[in-house]
C-alpha cells in the first residue's frame, strides 16, 4: 500500500501545518502540538504546564465554559489533550462534516483562552484528584516516570515531577498561566496537523480563514535541556505503602533521539530483544527460566519513545518477589546485556524484532487519532511529519552490530537504579 | 517568570474583534460499506469475516463461553488462560512466540466468569501462520507441568498485586453487593484456589471447556472475507466436540438497595461504584436508554461530568456506562473522589439520577448524545482494531455486522419523549445499589447521614505476597 502525499506549509504567522488526506472513513483528526512540555514549566511550579493544559479546555472568546467539550461532542466527536516533557497537544476526531467546527474551537484557544481565576481554582482541585487517581491512590504510581528521573537527572528540567507537588499547584496565579501563555503558546510555536477524510484545498482555505488573524508572536528560543551523563551507579528508593511487591526501575541515558536518530532506534530494537514476546532475552531467563521476577520490560521514554529531544531516559523495570533480591535481578540483567555487547543478535533474532515493529507501527497508525498526533509530534520535534512513514524501514536497517554497541553502553557505572520498597517491608530487603 | 513582558489574563481573552459564531457542519460522508461473511464452520464455531484494508494487518478475536460452578473453576481457568499459549506438541513456548513474530504476530489470552477470549493480530501474509498457531493450541495445548507451575506462581505474585488496585478492590465489593455468591462474581481467583491447581485439572478442563460450537471468531483485516470459511475449515476443522462452550447461568434481576461502604482504612481516594438493571442491545428501548446514559455520565458534556467534575472539582473523571453479561445488561456509574468530597459527590450523583428522569433532556441534550452516539461509533470502528472489537461484543450476543449498519438510524429515530421515558424507567435512584469503597473512619459519619448507606467489612485481599514466599 502507498503511503498517502502529506502537504506541509506553514501559515504567514509562522504555523506549521501538516496535512493527511485519507478518504477510507468519514472522519477527521485534528491536533494541535505546542512546543511546551513539562520540562519547561518555571521552578516552584511543578506540574504548571499540565495544569495550564486543563485550562486550555474551560473557554475563549467565542466559547463559554464547558462550550469547547459541548460543541465537539455534539459534533459526534471525541477530544483530549495530554502534557508530555517536550510538548503538550490537543486532539479532535469527529465525523468529517465537523472539521471546520474543531478548527475553530482550536484556533480561537490559540488567539484569546479565557482564563480566570474560577477555572484556575476548579482545575486545580480537578489535577489533584487526577494525581490521587493515577499516583498516590494506587500502587506502583508514577512508577517510574515520576519516581526515576529525580535519580538519573540533576537539573529542575529533567529531574522534577511532571504532574507536580499540590503546594505547587495551589501556588500557580493567573498571572503565571498569562505568562505561560503568552511565551510558549503563539502560532510560531505549534503545529496543526489534519488527517483523514477531508479535501486538500478546502482545508487549506479553512485553515487560512480560522488561523490566518491569530497574531504572530515570536516562538521562544529553544533551550536545552543537555545535562553531563551519570559518572557513577546512582541510588534512590521510595516507599510505596499500596505496593505489595518490591520492584525496581533502572535508567539510562540513551543517544539523542533528533540528531541520532539511528543510534536511537538501536536502543528501541534492543528493547525489543531484551523484553518483547516469550522468546525475548530477558523474558526467556528472568520470568521463566531461573525465574527472578513477576514481570519485566524495557523501553525508551518516560511515556513511550519519539516524545522527548535530548536527553532522553531508556528504562528497565522489574516487579519481583521479595525473596528474590534486587542484587541478582541486576546481575542477570547485566549479564545478558553482556552476552549482547560481545555477540550481536543473529539475523533471526533481529527480524522477530523488525517485523513485530512494522507490524505495530500499522496497528498504531491505523488509528486516526494516534495517525494525527505522530504527525503532529514529528514535525514539532523532527521537523518532518514524513518521518512516519518511513520509521519501519528505519527500523529494520538496524544491524546486529548497532544493537550490540547500545548494549555495551548500558553500565552499571552510568545508571541510576531506583527501588519501590513495600510499606511492611521490613526483612526482605538484601541490602 | 518565562516572559519579561507579557498580556494579562484579561487582555489575552479578547480581540478587537469580538466573539465569532460557532461553524455550521458540513457535509458528511458516508460509512462505507462492510463486506463481509457470517457463517458457521462445520465444527458449530461462528465466524464473522470482515474485510477493513486501511493497513496491511489482520486481527482475530476468539470468544469461548467459559463458566463453571466448581469452587476451583476460576483459579483452574484462570492458570488455564496463562498457559494455552505455553506448547503443543508441535511447538514450545519458544517457538510459539518466535513463529508469531515472524509475522508481525502476537496472541493473547484472557479469562473472565463469562468466557476465555483470544486476541491476535499479524501481518495479513502472515494469517495462514496465525491460523495454524490457533489450531494447533485448541487441539494441542499440552500444559506441561513446568509450565503450569511456573504460571501458577507468577499468577499468585499478579493476583496480589491486582488486589492491592482500587479499582479491583471496589469491583469486587461491588460484584458481591450484586450478585452475592453467583458464579459471575468470581473475577479474580483466590491466590490459596491456584496454589492447588494441577496440571491433569487444567487439562481436563481444556477438554471439557475449550469448545468451538457456541463459540464465536471474528477476523478483520486485509482479507478476502469469501475465502476466510475454507481457510478456517483447514485450520480449525480437527477442534471439534459434539458439546458446547458452557454459558453463564443467567444473573439474578437487580431490584435496587442501600449502598454499601466498603472500609479500606488510610485510602486519601473513594471509589463511588452505581448499578441498576436495564435492557439488552436486542431491546426495542435500547436506543433510548443508550441516549438517557449518555445525558446522564456516558460522555463528558454529561450531566454528572459537568457537575461533579466541572463545576465542583469532586472527581477527576465520573463515568456511566453499561456492562453486558450473556444476556444480561446493567448500567454502572463511576467516580473516584478524594475524601472531604466522597460523600457530597455521592449525593450529587444521586441527585443528577433522580434530575434525569423528572427533569428529562431537553431537545438540545438528546441531539447532542444522539450526534454523539452516531460520531463516536463512526470513530472506533474506523480502525481495524476497533472494529473487531465492536463485531465481537456483537457477535457473543447473537448480533451481527448488519446490526452495526444499522444502529445509526435506530439512534436517529429516537424521539425526545423516548429518551425521558427511559430517564425515567431506567435511572431512578431507588433503581441503583453499589459500593463506596474508602477510609470508612471519615466517610462513614457524612455517608450514613445520607441515607440509604450501611457500613460493611474492611476490603482486603486475602492473602499477601509476603505470606505465599
Amino acid at each position: 500500500m502507498a503511503d498517502p502525499e502529506l502537504v506541509r506549509f506553514t501559515t504567514d504567522n509562522g504555523l506549521r501545518v501538516v496535512l493527511a488526506p485519507d478518504p477510507t472513513a468519514p472522519v477527521v483528526g485534528v491536533s494541535v502540538h505546542y512546543d511546551v512540555g513539562f520540562r519547561s514549566e518555571p521552578e516552584g511550579l511543578t506540574g504548571f504546564a499540565h495544569l495550564f493544559e486543563h485550562l486550555m479546555f474551560q473557554g475563549s472568546e467565542s466559547l463559554e465554559k464547558l462550550a469547547h467539550f459541548r460543541h465537539v461532542q455534539s459534533s459526534g466527536g471525541t477530544f483530549n489533550g495530554s502534557t508530555h516533557p517536550d510538548y503538550t497537544d490537543y486532539f479532535e476526531v469527529l465525523p468529517s462534516a465537523a472539521l471546520e467546527r474543531a478548527l475553530f474551537l482550536e484556533a480561537d484557544r490559540m488567539r484569546a483562552p479565557k482564563l480566570t481565576a474560577e477555572n484556575l481554582a476548579n482545575q486545580i482541585e480537578v489535577v489533584k484528584e487526577e494525581i490521587r487517581l493515577n499516583v498516590r491512590n494506587r500502587p506502583y504510581g508514577g512508577f517510574p516516570w515520576i519516581l526515576l528521573p529525580p535519580v538519573l537527572y540533576n537539573t529542575f528540567a529533567n529531574a522534577h515531577d511532571g504532574y507536580g507537588a499540590f503546594e505547587d499547584l495551589e501556588g500557580a496565579t493567573l498571572e503565571d498561566c498569562a505568562a505561560f501563555f503568552d511565551t510558549f503558546y503563539s502560532p510560531a510555536n505549534a503545529v496543526l496537523t489534519v488527517a483523514g477524510d477531508f479535501e486538500v484545498e478546502n482545508a487549506k482555505a479553512l485553515i487560512e480563514k480560522h488561523f490566518g488573524d491569530v497574531p504572530y508572536r515570536p516562538a521562544p528560543p529553544r533551550r536545552s535541556f543537555a545535562e553531563p551523563a551519570p559518572t557513577s551507579e546512582l541510588y534512590g528508593e521510595h516507599q510505596d505503602a499500596h505496593a505489595p511487591l518490591p520492584a525496581l526501575a533502572v535508567g539510562y541515558r540513551m543517544p539523542d533521539p533528533i540528531n541520532e536518530l539511528d543510534g536511537y532506534l538501536a536502543y528501541l530494537v534492543l528493547a525489543s530483544v531484551l523484553t518483547d514476546g516469550d522468546g525475548s532475552r530477558l523474558q526467556q531467563r528472568l520470568v521463566h527460566r531461573e525465574p527472578l521476577v513477576v514481570d519485566i520490560g524495557a523501553g525508551a521514554g518516560l511515556f513511550g519513545p519519539f516524545e522527548a529531544r535530548d536527553p532522553d531516559t531508556f528504562t528497565i523495570t522489574a516487579i519481583h518477589p521479595p525473596d528474590v533480591s534486587r542484587e541478582r535481578v541486576l546481575a542477570a540483567l547485566d549479564e545478558e546485556l553482556e552476552k549482547l555487547a560481545s555477540t550481536p543478535p543473529d539475523e533471526q533474532e533481529l527480524k522477530k524484532v523488525t517485523a513485530r515493529w512494522a507490524a505495530s507501527l500499522h496497528s498504531e497508525h491505523d488509528r486516526l487519532v494516534s495517525r494525527t498526533l505522530a504527525f503532529g509530534a514529528f514535525e514539532l520535534l523532527y521537523g518532518d511529519a514524513t518521518l512516519v512513514h518511513r520509521l519501519a524501514d528505519r527500523m529494520s536497517a538496524i544491524t546486529g552490530e548497532a544493537v550490540s554497541a547500545a548494549a555495551k553502553a548500558l553500565r552499571p557505572d552510568s545508571r541510576a537504579v531506583l527501588v519501590i520498597k513495600p510499606a511492611n517491608s521490613e526483612g526482605t530487603d538484601q541490602q | 517568570m518565562t516572559s519579561a513582558t507579557h498580556r494579562s489574563a484579561a487582555e489575552i481573552g479578547r480581540t478587537a474583534t469580538g466573539p465569532r459564531p460557532l461553524p455550521p457542519l458540513g457535509s458528511q460522508s458516508p460509512a462505507a460499506d462492510l463486506s463481509h461473511v457470517d457463517t458457521t464452520l462445520s465444527n458449530g464455531l461462528r465466524v464473522v469475516a470482515v474485510r477493513k484494508a486501511t493497513v496491511p494487518l489482520v486481527e482475530v478475536r476468539v470468544w469461548i463461553p467459559f463458566a463453571g460452578e466448581d469452587k476451583l473453576h476460576p483459579a483452574t481457568a484462570e492458570v488455564l488462560a496463562e498457559t494455552l499459549l505455553t506448547g503443543t506438541a508441535r511447538r514450545d513456548r519458544v517457538e510459539i512466540d518466535a513463529e508469531l513474530a515472524l509475522i508481525g504476530g502476537d496472541l493473547g489470552t484472557g479469562v473472565d466468569p463469562e468466557r476465555l477470549y483470544v486476541t491476535g493480530s499479524a501481518l495479513s501474509s502472515g494469517l495462514p501462520t496465525l491460523l495454524d498457531v490457533l489450531g494447533d493450541v485448541f487441539t494441542g495445548a499440552t500444559y506441561t507441568d513446568a509450565e503450569v507451575g511456573r504460571e501458577r506462581e507468577r499468577l499468585i505474585e499478579r493476583i496480589a498485586v491486582s488486589r492491592t488496585q482500587p479499582r479491583t478492590i471496589a469491583r469486587e465489593a461491588l460484584q458481591k453487593q450484586r450478585y452475592g455468591d453467583h458464579p459471575a462474581t468470581r473475577e479474580v481467583p483466590q491466590a490459596s484456589d491456584v496454589e492447588v491447581v494441577t496440571p491433569e485439572q487444567v487439562r481436563a478442563l481444556h477438554a471439557a471447556s475449550v469448545l468451538p460450537r457456541g463459540s464465536v471468531l471474528v477476523i478483520v483485516g486485509d482479507i478476502d472475507p469469501q475465502t476466510v470459511p475454507a481457510d478456517l475449515e483447514r485450520a480449525l476443522g480437527g477442534w471439534a466436540s459434539d458439546r458446547s462452550a458452557l454459558r453463564l447461568p443467567a444473573l439474578p434481576e437487580l431490584t435496587g438497595g442501600n449502598v454499601l461502604l466498603v472500609p479500606r482504612s488510610g485510602a486519601v481516594q473513594s471509589q463511588i461504584r452505581l448499578s441498576a438493571q436495564t435492557v439488552p442491545r436486542t431491546d426495542p428501548r435500547y436506543p433510548s436508554l443508550q441516549l438517557a446514559n449518555l445525558a446522564y455520565g456516558g460522555y463528558f458534556s454529561s450531566r454528572l461530568v459537568e457537575n461533579i467534575r466541572e463545576d465542583k472539582g469532586y472527581t477527576y473523571g465520573a463515568h456511566s456506562g453499561f456492562e453486558f453479561t450473556d444476556q444480561n445488561a446493567t448500567v454502572n456509574v463511576d467516580a473516584d473522589t478524594a475524601n472531604e468530597v466522597t460523600a457530597a459527590a455521592l449525593l450529587e450523583t444521586r441527585y443528577e439520577l433522580g434530575r434525569l428522569g423528572l427533569v428529562p433532556p431537553t431537545a438540545d441534550e438528546v441531539e447532542s448524545v444522539r450526534q454523539y452516539a452516531i460520531g463516536s461509533l463512526l470513530t472506533s470502528t474506523s480502525s481495524q482494531t476497533g472494529l473487531a472489537g465492536q463485531v465481537m461484543a456483537l457477535a457473543s450476543t447473537g448480533l451481527g455486522v448488519e446490526w452495526l449498519q444499522e444502529h445509526p438510524a435506530r439512534i436517529a429515530a429516537v424521539t425526545g419523549e423516548q429518551v425521558a421515558q427511559a430517564a425515567l424507567d431506567f435511572f431512578a435512584p431507588k433503581r441503583f445499589t453499589g459500593v463506596v469503597v474508602g477510609d470508612a473512619d471519615l466517610l462513614g459519619p457524612k455517608l450514613t447521614a445520607l441515607g440509604d448507606v450501611t457500613v460493611g467489612e474492611e476490603a482486603v485481599g486475602e492473602e499477601t505476597a509476603g505470606e505465599q514466599a
